[in-house]
Formats: C-alpha cells, structure tokens, sequence
C-alpha cells in the first residue's frame, strides 16, 4: 500500500491534556488545594488530635476556647474550640470527610442518571425529547435551594435524605449538558453506520455517542460537586440538613453562629473558611478544565 | 424482476416534516402563520439493482440522492413505496430478515473522519459489529480484523491506532472493511471517494472493482463525477431534485443523452481533446425541494421548455435499449 503513513502524535491525547491543563498556574494552585484537601479529609482519623465523635475524648471544659489554647488533655487546639468543647481542627477534618462524602457521592449518582435521561433525549428525540426536556426546564426554573429545601423536609434528616435531595436537584443540569453534546455527535455519520452495521440502540449510545459527549460533562461535575458541597452546608446551616451527630462543614457554621455576637468568631469562622477554600479550589480547577476541553473559549 | 434481483425501491419517497412546536402553535393561534415544513427530498424513486451490478446515481447537490441511498441501506425509512430485498418487501419482514438486509446493504459514507468514530480503535471499529452479530467471537476477531485489513490494504499491525493517527486514503479502507465486516451483498458508496485526491481515489475505486469481483457485489455509487461513473458503472440513474429523470445504461447515456439536464450534464464534464470549448453552464441554480417548480422540476432551467413543463409532470417513457426518460419532448412535445 502507498498511502502515506500519518506520523504518529509523539504524545497521547491525555498527555498533551495534562500538559494544557498545567500550563496555568492558578489551576495548579487550585489543583494542589483540593488535593490537600481530599487528602486531609482522607487521613482525618490519623492527622486530628481529637476524636469528634468520642464523647469520652471531649470535655466541657474545653468549651469555647479560642484559638491557641491549651485543652485538658494537653494538646494545642490551635482554631480553637466549640460549644461543647470539640477541637475545631479536628471538627474541620472530620467535617470535610462528610462534605467532600455528599458531595461526590450526589454528583456521582446525579451525573449517571442525568447522562441516561439526556443521551435518551437526544437519541430518540420527538416526543420523548420534548416531554423530558420540559421537565429539566421546570426543574431548571426553581431556586436549587428551595427545591432542596422542600425535599428535606419531606424527607427528614440524615446523609441518605440530604444526598436524595442533592441528586433531584443536579441530574437536570447533567441531563441538558449531555444533550446538548449528544445532539450534535448525533448528526455524524458513525452513529449512522453503527445503524447501518445491525447495532442495538444501547450499543450505540454508550459505547459510540456517550463516550464523545464526556468533555463538556467532566467541566459540569466540577462546578457543580462544587455547588452540591455548598448547598449541604447552606441546608445545613439552615438546620434542615446533617444532624448534630454527623457534623458537616455546615453544621460546624451553624453551630458557631449563636457565638458571632459575643466576639467567638472562630467557631464559625474557621469551618467558613475551609468549606471557602474547598470551592474556591474545586471551581479554580473546574474553569481551566472548561478552558482547556474547549479550544473556543481560548483566547 | 430478474432472478438475481437483490433490492428494488418502487415508488419509494422520503419527506422529511418540520412540525410546529407548542410555542408556534400557541403563536398560530394569535394569527402568527407558522406552517409545517415539507421537503421531499425523494420523490416517487423507482430502482433496482442486481447481484454483481454497479448501479450509479448522479446529480447535483441536494437532489435526494444521498437519501435514496440511505434508504436503499436502510438507515431510513421510506415515508412512501416498498422497498424489496431479494424480492421480498422488507416492511414485512420477520426480524432475522430484516437483520439480512441490514446487514446485507452496507453504507461507505462521504467523510472518511465523522464516519469514523474517533474515540474507538481501528481494529474494534471493524470487528465490533463481526463480534455483536455472532460471525467472529473475542478470541477470533484478532484474526478476523487482519484478514479484512489486508483484504482492503491495510496493514494488520494497525489494528490499535485510533482513527486520526491514518491518512485520508486509510480511513477510506478502514470504512470500507467496516462495511466488509458483515458480508453484505450491496455496497452503497455515498460520495464515497469525493474526499480523496485524484491518486487515492483511483487506488480506493481499484480496490472497489477487486472487491466486486472477488466477493460478487452489488454497488449503488453515489456520486457527482461523472468521470468516475463512466469508469466503474454498468448503469445510470440521474436525479433531479427528488426524481429520477433519465435512466438506462451507462455506455447509451453517454453516447446519446435523452433528456435536456443529462445533455447539459454531459456538455460539463472536462475533456482533454476540446481544446477550444464554451461553457454552457446550467442556467441558475438547484430549486429548494420545500418549495419545487410546478410540471417538470427542471422547466425553469431547462433550454427547451415549453408551456407544457410548467403544467404537466412528465411521464416516465421507455426508451429503447433499456432506457427510461421523464420529459415531454418524448411524449408529445412541450407546448
């Protein structure tokens, strides 16, 4: 054959994606964060100097303590302490294991069945198309929080219900994402051998349109694992959300606001800042993603 | 019908319907003028093909002719008319029949990129559907795969690249031992080798003609060239605008083109002999198939229309030699 050989790329896709992904320094910085972050929710049990959970490890005493002080049991609390006497750096890393928890495992859940219920959309479009996008449009026009909100308190309290709550409210974003791309990979001509060749409509969705639709997804979950982590606390914050017993980022806010008043800013001061950071850093890695999958936006 | 017969369309159209969305029709009801959209883009199409021949359909952009292809494969549904595979209309078809013909009429499409899915491999694009349908299994495919490459030209250790790391010429082989695959009967090449420079695409229509003759194909070649249809075509069909208005084969056609479009057709194929030559272009350009000219399609372009063309469709009338002509001028003038 004498068909000229196309040089092969010295470097794979992947690479030359890390390799853009890299070149701006804030995304690092951003990167970096989060990656301490997780790795610190990780390793909390072996990192904190206080079991918040053990109620045999917390004192009364130490309640309220600011920033610095010794506890009774002689270690630093170096944010301080709580109303009722739990180490706030201990509560901050148990507390970011239950945030970063909810919300991956929503934004998981969500993104599967949003990606199902978009690919079927664009795939079969006519009725079907039309019936589910009226209900991502309805779902879309209702404030995240109130429709959350609502769920929760239907529900009750507790991680599973918060985690229900948090899936209603994302999968619609996913779902029209997903359509969107599928949409267009749709009109191309390999789903229309795929058709040709005798393939199953399932085949031909996930193993052939799904797969080149993920770019635009994987910007989506970021920013909106970033939202779901705020959203928990904001429930949270509001005492609809985690119980006492599972104190989250949020519930470690609430608990401090009662004390603003009276100058013990850092109870909720110090979870603030780290549920902050989480998101400034999930968001920081989220739009150079959006940057680098989507050569448009370049400038 | 012929005993060979492999797959004949009669009166087969395809239109594709715009219709109004809640928001028009609630306009519509304010008195806005929202109509439904219509284009036929086949219109009442007869063909058939037999086992072995090379059936080529011409005509200019956006004549229907890429949909009649589509059709005849199987990707659409006619909106109109039957469609037979080996004599049985496939509409009625049991599911292993309708499986036959699927198969059995394999599309090789235009753009040797999109046509290509770019997150898959080589040797799975074209083993996958081998595997799905039972005619080759995983440890086989291996096999199977390399033999359909070097069938097309390729080189076997090729079987792992993703679809950019090929040239243009390669991913053209790499379409064609996709449809090769699942042993069909029918190649439908739409435009096929239209994305090709010259070279390639002479090696791309060798490789077709070695192909028909070592497995027995059938080809419907979609196509503008009239070079390259002269080449490899036993018969010709020319479109205009969703029908068909001359048929018969090759050599007759063009020796003796019968209706206006086709003469005009032929007048505008370069050749090396005229040195001194006028361009008598086709006066104006395709109509929109939403909105087509009353009688003949072709009357407002036509050099020797008469009143006639506007008013009256014309009959398809049989020509001697296997021909088919659909203008006035064969039944009674234009006037």
């Amino acid at each position: 054959m004498s068909d000229v050989v196309a040089t092969p790329r010295a470097k794979g896709e992947f690479a030359r994606f890390v390799d853009r992904f890299l070149e701006d320094r804030v995304a690092v910085f951003g990167l970096g964060l989060i990656t301490l972050i997780v790795l610190l929710a990780v390793f909390a049990p072996l990192i904190a100097p206080q079991n918040p959970y053990d109620l045999a490890k917390v004192d009364i005493m130490d309640s309220r303590q600011p920033p610095g002080s010794k506890s009774m049991d002689g270690f630093t609390m170096w944010l301080g302490s709580d109303g009722v006497g739990r180490d706030l750096w201990s509560g901050i890393l148990y507390g970011l294991r239950i945030s970063l928890m909810v919300g991956l495992l929503s934004g998981l859940i969500a993104a599967t069945i949003g990606l199902c219920i978009g690919l079927i959309a664009a795939y079969f479009g006519g009725r079907i198309e039309n019936v589910i996008m009226r209900i991502v449009d309805l779902q879309l026009s209702l404030p995240s929080v109130l429709v959350a909100l609502i769920l929760v308190a239907l529900l009750g309290k507790g991680v599973d219900k918060i985690i229900i709550a948090l899936i209603v409210v994302q999968w619609a974003y996913y779902a029209r994402t997903v359509r969107g791309s599928a949409l267009v990979e749709r009109r191309k001509e390999y789903v229309e051998a795929a058709r040709s060749l005798g393939l199953s409509h399932t085949r031909t969705m996930l193993k052939h349109i799904l797969p080149n639709c993920l770019a635009p997804v994987i910007v989506i979950a970021t920013v909106q694992t970033a939202h779901a982590i705020s959203l928990e606390a904001t429930l949270s914050f509001l005492g609809v959300g985690l119980p006492q017993t599972e104190p989250s980022l949020g519930v470690l806010i609430s608990n401090g606001f009662q004390y603003m008043l009276s100058g013990k800013y850092w109870i909720s001061f110090f979870p603030g800042v780290a549920l902050l950071l989480t998101i400034v850093g999930i968001n920081l890695v989220g739009d150079r993603l959006r940057d680098v999958l989507n050569p448009r936006l370049e400038k | 019908m012929s005993a060979s017969e492999l797959v004949r369309v009669e009166g087969v159209s395809k239109r594709f319907t715009k219709s109004l969305d809640l928001a028009a029709k609630i306009a519509n009801r304010f008195g806005a003028k929202n109509r439904e959209v219509t284009v036929h883009a086949v219109d009442q199409v007869d063909l058939s093909i037999s086992d072995g021949e090379v059936v080529a359909l011409v005509g200019e952009s956006g004549c229907g002719k890429s949909t009649l292809g589509r059709v005849v494969a199987g990707i659409h549904d006619a909106s109109a008319g039957k469609v037979f595979w080996k004599g049985e209309d496939v509409s009625t078809h049991s599911d292993a029949a309708r499986k036959d013909f699927v198969l059995g009429a394999q599309m090789i499409f235009q753009d040797p990129m999109s046509s290509l899915n770019p997150r898959i491999r080589a040797g799975e694009i074209v083993g996958e559907a081998a595997r799905v349908h039972g005619m080759t299994d995983k440890a086989g495919q291996r096999d199977y795969v390399s033999s359909l490459f070097k069938r097309v030209g390729l080189d076997p250790d090729y079987v792992r690249r993703y679809p950019h790391q090929f040239s243009g010429g390669q991913r053209a082989r790499i379409g064609i031992a996709r449809a090769l695959a699942v042993n069909p009967k029918l190649l439908i090449c739409d435009e096929s080798v239209a994305a090709l420079d010259v070279s390639i695409q002479a090696q791309v229509l060798n490789l077709f003609m070695d192909l028909r003759e070592d497995l027995g194909l059938a080809y419907l070649f979609i196509s503008h060239d009239l070079g390259v249809v002269r080449h490899i075509s036993d018969r010709i069909l020319i479109m205009y605008l969703g029908r068909v208005i001359e048929s018969g084969p090759t050599r007759a056609i063009f020796e003796d083109p019968i209706h206006p479009y086709t003469k005009a057709l032929l007048d505008n194929v370069p050749k090396l002999e005229a040195k001194k030559r006028s361009f008598a272009t086709i006066k104006g350009e395709i109509p929109s198939p939403i909105n087509p000219p009353p009688g003949c399609h072709f009357h407002p372009r036509c050099p020797v229309a008469g009143p006639r063309c506007s008013r009256e469709k014309p009959k398809e009338t049989i020509v001697a030699g296997g021909r088919m002509a659909a203008c006035h001028l064969l039944d009674g003038g234009v006037v």
